[in-house]
């Protein structure tokens, strides 16, 4: 296999492997086109240590002909060359683990080092892991993923007067990033939506994600319009809308970016719904940062734990610097002002930002945790990940592809997901008796989404799945 | 029904100088929510009742204890009536609006008159009567000995002797009359070392780390000036050396900052001189004194205090204020103390200007990470007992008990209790307590309800003869002890971690919302994992009961009982109706709730309630029946409505009330 040209040196004895809360463990290293393999001889931990190579971000390697390493272990008795240099390995990964390998012999490390930054980049998609891991109690030919739009449908009885399934976008025609079934208002016909779309970028047109059982009303995401400059509108894209409050005299669209930047976009052919357009809706405009500024905001926040000067005041201010928890804030304060429009004026919901990939889905997902009991269950929270995120086309390939400590800057790379994730944690912890999941399956998940042994969030749509 | 309530809970309470107010609306800290109800001022309580109640929820009611209350402020008329804001010890901020402005300065200029007690004698712990005799008073103020506690430790011993030179006081009136010293440690050396010593507290021995033979003392500053020395001090902390054989040498800890005890210096006082001892090391730890300790909790208070506080403004707030710098000042005190102490085995000497604030809480911080003992409920007393009462916290001056100098007020007491709190956080297995008996004792620092945390030192209470005319805190809150139990408590911690060794990261200084803002509920997590821990083990409880009643009756009725009991609830007997768990986003059902419940229900039980509603005393309404009392969501819509909410605050502050709808 390919892989074994980047392997230079397959096997190395004597590494110590220090990771945190263990003991500093002395065994052999193996790399293999996925994993970095280390297993104590001693045997008092039998099973290895596993390594996904792409859940690396950041290696770093410094050469030394290190005395140090010699003295560590002759107080245990064991012989050891001193003249033989070595060197350190740091691996820091995409789940912030910070692992750091001593390993004899300066070309034996260097190679390592160099298999492992080949490795953990590889971009094609199909050389990834979880193409070939085939874990022993799951099988390729049972069934995918938790919800489809199908069953989301089927469970909502009451919607089925109201609204339909749409097959529209069954060959990624309309939407590449949308998966085949949606859910639209009843009266709207495909041909409306085909156009519609047309409207909405990336094809993204309003679509249903969650209705609201009480007060009838719904949650509908979508993308930015593309009026442009010369405030172009769609017909049938006011149609779909005005089918959504069909009956009742107000809906709010949530736009999760600042007017002014929504001002901004129309230069670029995007831009917003205007009133005198689209009768009945009313705007309200809640920025959410996203891209780059979320990106080195983790960035920060993770200097911030990172940092061992033991001061109270220094923790607080790198912890402020970094607002971090400004953007939680504001994403959850905006999730509960679209929860307060549905539950308690009783208004139906529109979210979008630009794409409507990241920020909308945040919000949409997160009002739904705050509105619906269901999803508060574990089968229901994966669910509604699989709904609102995977299918629905957050591109976690872009999204995720470095973490924290990454030295490279790649222009789609941001934590959305992570915001989520750190969203959904703090909502657990006001309301602490209402989740049915706990803290250990957020982390899980944070893991996955940058490396994971599965294919559930490898791609950025359905399309490419 | 409300006045009935009023006789039932607290029939101590005369109606002297009774003022009521109708139709006071009390606003909300944090959002723009109000309630409408009644004010009554009585000679201990400023009492707030809501009037339009809807039929399903209690009517909410508020009791303040004058002695709670700092301070009393009336701001300028507005169109809906006359706004007076009064802010408590124990973190209460309340804001009534009274619409009749003479009701106002009725209430205000009476509360004016109430709120500084000149002497002793006006304190509610005087007239406090819970219903007790004489016999279970005194039975009641025996609970704690410190005589056995210093015995627990092992002394006296063959190092350590009970010395009576204080037996009358004269040595040191801040002092107890037991004091333990080295053995050869002799009267002239001890009255020499007196002398030489701030307010004459001298060496004395505070804890004795049976293991490893060594000794925690503390004292005051000594009077060394720019070059004084005294023999008979040299030889005292020689003798306090002599008496532990594993180090040669004894650390004394200055807790003050260096440039502080150097500036006492020029006062004649001052701190040892290592050339003048021939066995000390010593080392300043730098806890600033009590009055930048006082403006930073002020600061702190004024932060979490602000409406609309964004995540920034709280994150820079709290660093400005510096509180959690100096709470983990005094956690690094304990913890280089515990290490000198259980690692090498070295005696310390631990002292500040006094020896009566930092010293505090330093030792008993220290005594708490070193001896499993001061982490349960009996132990946490005796330490309190122990370091701060006996050895003379000024708890009458700190807490503004009497109306005094308000530049001798400090949080230095609170301070340590969030040490303490803090500590649970990170060994939440440890602790035999919650949080709640943290919050109660510092209720009851304020409250001066009982005796034991009154005045300045022992010698002052011997004087006012609490002990006969007063009650022990110690006793009630023993009495009650189910209510402070910590479910995740672990006995067989403290076996494999004897001592604790909490790390100093800063990001496990967290701010202590429940202490903070304990009274702003809509600041807290809508619900208690707490809570609802002990209501399931409580409801446990009463089913096991449950079963043995049955199995005895089925006995009686000559039935062998079947293995498998159904556990039916039985009419008469008290069980909870359980709680769904993915649905609810409401308060667990407290007891009290649970009671009233029952109540409706069954109206054959009214009696019996009803004197459980007698023993309930007024201030516990505020801990585990009080804090959901009134909260009762029955759905999870509420959870908008009451979204002014605040995650953990040290991690996030969310805001979403104020997300208001607007372009």
């Amino acid at each position: 296999m390919e892989f074994s040209e980047h392997i230079k040196t397959a096997n190395v004895e004597d590494v110590v492997l220090r990771r945190p809360f263990y003991q500093p463990t002395k065994g052999t290293l193996c790399v293999t086109g996925h994993h970095l393999i280390f297993s104590n001889r001693g045997g008092d931990s039998a099973r290895p240590f596993l390594l996904l190579l792409r859940n690396i971000d950041a290696i770093e390697k410094s050469v030394e002909n290190l005395l140090g390493y010699s003295r560590l272990f002759s107080s245990t008795g064991q012989s050891q060359r001193p003249s033989v240099s070595s060197g350190t390995i740091t691996l820091k990964c995409k789940d912030l683990c910070v692992l750091q390998l001593d390993i004899p012999g300066m070309e034996e490390c260097l190679n390592i080092a160099s298999s492992i930054e080949s490795l953990s980049s590889l971009e094609t998609v199909s050389e990834m892991y979880p193409f070939f891991y085939r874990p022993p109690f799951l099988s390729l030919q049972d069934q995918w993923g938790l919800s489809s739009t199908e069953q989301h449908y089927a469970q909502m009885k009451e919607i089925h007067d109201g609204w339909r399934v749409s097959q529209v976008n069954r060959d990624y025609s309309v939407s590449p990033s949308y998966p085949p079934a949606v859910i639209v208002p009843h009266s709207i016909d495909d041909e409306t939506l085909v156009k519609a779309a047309r409207f909405r970028q990336g094809g993204r047109f309003p679509v249903l994600c969650y209705y609201h059982r009480e007060t009838g009303t719904v949650i509908m995401r979508s993308s930015q319009p593309l009026s442009g400059a010369n405030r172009k509108r769609c017909r049938e894209d006011e149609l779909l809308l005005q089918a959504v409050i069909d009956g009742s005299e107000l809906g709010y669209i949530i736009d999760t970016r600042s007017s002014q930047q929504a001002q901004q976009a129309r230069m670029t052919g995007g831009g917003f719904e205007s009133k005198s357009c689209y009768r009945g809706w009313k705007r309200l405009h809640r920025q959410l940062e996203k891209g780059k500024v979320l990106q080195e905001s983790l960035i920060k926040l993770v200097e911030a734990c990172g940092d061992q000067s033991h001061s109270v005041d220094r923790w607080l201010s790198k912890l402020e610097n970094s607002k971090w928890l400004s953007h939680v804030q504001t994403a959850l304060s905006t999730a509960g002002l679209v929860a307060e429009c549905v539950e308690r004026d009783g208004h139906s919901v529109l979210v979008h930002g630009s794409e409507g990939t990241d920020t909308s889905l945040l919000v949409s997902s997160l009002a739904q945790l705050i509105l619906d009991p269901d999803s508060r269950t574990l089968a229901g929270f994966l669910g509604l990940l699989e709904r609102e995120w995977v299918q629905a086309g957050h591109p976690f390939q872009q999204r995720c592809a470095h973490s924290a400590y990454s030295h490279v800057r790649l222009r789609h790379e941001a934590p959305v997901f992570v915001l989520l994730l750190d969203c959904v944690w703090q909502l657990a912890r006001q309301f602490p008796l209402a989740m049915g999941f706990s803290e250990p399956l957020l982390l899980r998940l944070a893991k996955e989404v940058y490396a994971s042994d599965y294919g559930t969030f490898l791609c950025n749509s359905d399309q490419e799945r | 029904m409300a006045l009935h309530v009023y006789f039932c809970v607290s029939p101590c309470i005369v109606f002297v100088h009774h003022v009521r107010s109708e139709q006071v609306r009390m606003l909300d800290r944090f959002s723009n929510k109000s309630t409408s109800g009644t004010l009554h001022l009585t000679a201990t309580h400023l009492i707030f009742v809501e009037s339009n109640a809807a039929v399903t929820t209690a009517a909410q009611e508020i009791w303040i204890l004058h002695h709670h209350i700092a301070s009393v402020e009336k701001l300028s008329l507005t169109t809906n009536g006359c706004p007076l804001v009064i802010q408590c010890r124990n973190f209460r901020v309340v804001h009534f609006v009274v619409q009749k402005e003479r009701d106002c300065h009725d209430i205000y200029s009476s509360l004016l008159r109430l709120l500084r007690p000149v002497s002793y004698e006006e304190l509610y712990a005087f007239s406090y009567n819970p219903k007790q005799n004489d016999q279970q008073r005194e039975e009641g103020w025996q609970l704690i000995d410190l005589g056995a506690e210093f015995e627990r430790m092992g002394v006296p011993c063959d190092q350590w002797q009970l010395t009576d030179v204080n037996r009358d006081y004269k040595i040191c009136d801040t002092y107890p009359r037991d004091l333990y010293v080295p053995i050869t440690a002799s009267k002239p050396i001890i009255v020499g070392s007196s002398k030489f010593r701030s307010k004459g507290r001298f060496p004395v021995l505070t804890y004795f780390y049976q293991e490893k033979k060594a000794a925690v003392c503390r004292c005051s500053q000594p009077l060394s000036g720019f070059s004084a020395r005294c023999l008979e001090d040299e030889s005292m902390l020689q003798a306090i050396s002599k008496a532990n054989h594993n180090s040669r040498f004894v650390y004394v800890m200055d807790t003050r900052p260096k440039l502080n005890a150097m500036a006492n210096r020029a006062a004649g006082k001052g701190y040892e001189n290592e050339d003048n001892y021939s066995n000390i090391r010593f080392q300043f730890v730098g806890i600033e004194n009590i009055h930048v300790m006082r403006s930073s909790l002020q600061k702190l208070l004024e932060v979490v205090g602000s409406r609309s506080l964004s995540a920034s403004d709280y994150l820079l707030g709290l660093e400005s204020s510096g509180w959690l710098r100096h709470v983990k000042a005094v956690v690094d005190a304990a913890i280089c103390l515990t290490k000198a102490v259980t690692v090498e085995g070295a005696s310390v000497l631990v002292h500040c200007s006094d020896g009566w604030d930092r010293t505090a809480q330093v030792c008993s911080l220290g005594a708490l990470l070193m001896d499993p003992y001061y982490r349960t409920i009996k132990g946490f007393m005796v330490l309190i007992e122990k370091d701060w009462i006996s050895f003379g916290h000024k708890f009458a001056d700190r807490c503004d008990q009497l109306d005094g100098d308000p530049k001798e007020v400090s949080p230095v007491f609170t301070q340590f209790l969030d040490c303490v709190w803090q500590l649970t956080e990170q060994f939440p297995q440890a602790f035999e307590f919650s949080e709640w008996l943290l919050l109660q004792i510092h209720e009851h620092v304020h409250s001066c309800q009982y005796g034991n945390l009154l005045a300045n030192n022992q010698r002052q209470r011997e004087e006012l003869q609490l002990k006969d005319r007063t009650h022990s805190l110690w006793a009630f809150l023993l009495s009650e002890q189910q209510n402070y139990v910590n479910p995740a408590y672990c006995p067989g911690h403290a076996e494999t971690h004897p001592v604790l060794e909490p790390s100093t990261l800063p990001c496990h200084f967290k701010f202590w919302r429940n202490m903070y803002l304990q009274f702003d509920r809509s600041m807290h997590p809508r619900q208690s994992i707490l809570k609802n821990v002990l209501t399931l083990k409580e409801n446990n409880r009463q089913l096991e009961d449950t079963v043995k009643e049955l199995e005895a009756r089925l006995k009686e009725h000559g039935i062998s009982p079947p293995t498998l009991v159904p556990q039916a609830p039985y009419r008469g007997h008290r069980c909870f109706p359980t709680r769904p768990h993915s649905l609810i986003l409401v308060a667990p059902l407290s007891q009290k709730e649970a009671q009233q419940r029952q109540e409706e229900e069954e109206e054959e039980e009214e009696e019996e309630v009803g004197e459980e509603a007698t023993e309930c005393c007024i201030d516990t309404e505020r801990t585990v029946e009080g804090s959901s009392g009134t909260e009762r969501k029955e759905s999870y819509g509420d959870l908008q409505e009451t979204y002014g909410a605040k995650a953990e605050p040290a991690v996030v502050s969310l805001e979403f009330g104020v997300a208001r709808m607007t372009c």
